[in-house]
């Protein structure tokens, strides 16, 4: 059994291997068959054919960021939700109530940040 | 159903009697990886071409159809014209990033592309939690976007990654409980066996209103996670030219390109596995003549063609509904299908539970 799951990492990493070679191979014939001349105007940010105005690096709404803390909770939530659902029947009663405990503080994570506001997009 | 792994496991025995078996392995993984690569390729090319063709179905066109017979080799002709494009450098952008985001995005479609359950004993990685695996490889994409956008050192690839980020982390939570509801009613991680486990009824059937719920939340997550219409609000053309790839060229853009494509394959290829039976046959309980001539077919056939049709049905999504915008579409997973999800994932295990299955 353990065998397996080494030949399985393998393969994984074969897989692994596979897209870095497709990415490597065909930057490669792309470097070797396509023209290349070096213009200042070419590196600059595309925008709208004048000089770029101010950085680049424009401030963003932090909104996003809100969202981003939301989905790791809820994520690292349901990663745990996993394993119980493989052995729902196996587990029985017990299985039930710990994870209904659990389910429970989700719902209620969720309920808060519905309360507050946070999934509000202002 | 024909096992294919009696051929596979004869491959290597076969090789067994000429080198050791280190040899064996090490000719065994370089053969997969140059199928693996050979398919990743032919699969897109065929997905571009495909989806130009039903776009133009969908508005009375005829779509490409100058190249080769009925425009086939359209998309064959456009991967050796962006080939030859150059490759622009920028003056002011990190450049180490900017190289590396296209490996992280190809990278993640790589590895999720071989999980997928091919046929009957055709996986590629067999891991015993294989569904979960996919889920987890597939968000490293995620993180090439970001760093594709924040790189390039411009605006609008900056607004565009952060809007893709969002939304992409937001629907990989729906996808992922609408994938926990299938693996109460499957008991199992595995593809291969959450395959055999649909040998009498496809889980849309056998888990009736549960499985047709969470098969309706995973085509919206999945269409929201590959960036398609009506979710390509990160690559807006109207408000952000091209969104977080706007200052790739050539064949860097390619690659953005193909793993989208492949995404979409990815994404009706899982939801083949978990909602219409993988590459098992279309079985009716009691109908045994019937179950009998459908296994004739093989299995690879109904992978695929189950994959092409999930695909066409996200393809006509597209054409159906008006782009999304942040707020709606923030809504719509938070507001919405977070919670339907929940109570649908109480009401699986209600059903497993009682043994409601059909």
């Amino acid at each position: 059994m353990i065998a397996l799951e080494i030949q399985n990492v393998t393969l994984a990493f074969t897989a692994l291997l596979t897209g870095v070679a497709l990415v490597a191979a065909a930057l490669l014939i792309a470097r070797l068959i396509s023209p290349s001349s070096y213009n200042p105007q070419k590196g600059e940010p595309y925008e709208c054919g004048i000089p770029t105005r101010g950085e680049s690096m424009a401030q963003f709404k932090v909104g996003y960021y809100l969202f981003a803390i939301l989905f790791l909770m809820f994520d690292v939530e349901t990663v745990f939700l996993y394993p119980w659902a493989v052995n729902v029947t196996r587990l029985g009663t017990n299985g039930l109530t710990a994870i209904a405990v659990f389910f429970c503080i989700i719902v209620l994570g969720l309920v808060y940040a519905w309360r507050k506001g946070a999934l509000e997009w202002k | 159903m024909q096992d294919l792994s009696v051929a596979t496991s004869w491959f290597h025995s076969f090789l067994l009697g000429y080198i050791p078996e280190w040899a064996a392995v090490t000719l065994e993984c370089l053969l997969i990886g140059v199928g693996l690569l050979l398919l990743y390729a032919v699969l897109a090319l065929f997905y571009i071409l495909f989806e130009r063709k039903v776009c133009a179905a969908f508005q009375c066109r005829l779509g490409p159809n100058r190249v080769g017979p009925w425009g086939l080799l359209q998309s064959v002709a456009d991967m050796f014209k962006i080939l030859i494009k150059e490759l622009i450098t920028l003056n002011h952008g990190d450049k180490f990033l900017f190289e590396l985001a296209p490996f992280l995005v190809i990278i993640a479609s790589m590895l999720a592309f071989a999980v997928l359950p091919w046929g009957n004993g055709l996986e590629v990685i067999n891991f015993n939690v294989g569904i979960f695996f996919l889920l987890a490889v597939s968000s490293i994409g995620v993180l090439g976007i970001l760093l594709a956008g924040w790189s390039s050192n411009n605006k609008y690839t900056l607004i565009g990654a952060l809007r893709s980020g969002a939304q992409m982390v937001s629907y990989e939570l729906s996808m992922g409980l609408s994938v926990v509801t299938m693996v109460v009613i499957a008991g199992t991680m595995n593809v291969h066996e959450i395959c055999m486990a649909q040998e009498h009824l496809w889980f849309i059937f056998s888990g009736h209103i549960p499985a047709i719920i969470a098969f309706i939340i995973f085509m919206i997550a999945g269409t929201a996670e590959t960036n398609r219409g009506p979710f390509d609000l990160p690559e807006a053309e109207s408000e952000l030219t091209a969104g977080y790839h706007t200052e790739y060229s050539g064949i860097h853009f390619g690659f953005y390109y193909l793993a989208e494509y492949l995404n979409l394959f990815i994404v009706s290829g899982v939801a083949a596995l978990l909602f219409f039976g993988g590459w098992m046959p279309l079985h009716i309980p009691g109908f045994d003549a019937f179950n009998n001539i459908m296994d004739y077919i093989p299995s690879v056939v109904w992978f695929l063609a189950k994959a092409v049709a999930l695909s066409f049905i996200i393809i006509w999504f597209k054409w159906t509904f008006p782009r999304l915008r942040i707020d709606q579409l923030l809504t719509l997973e938070w507001k919405y299908l977070l919670p339907i999800n929940l109570f649908n994932l109480v009401l699986m295990v209600v059903v497993v539970l009682y043994r409601l299955t059909l």
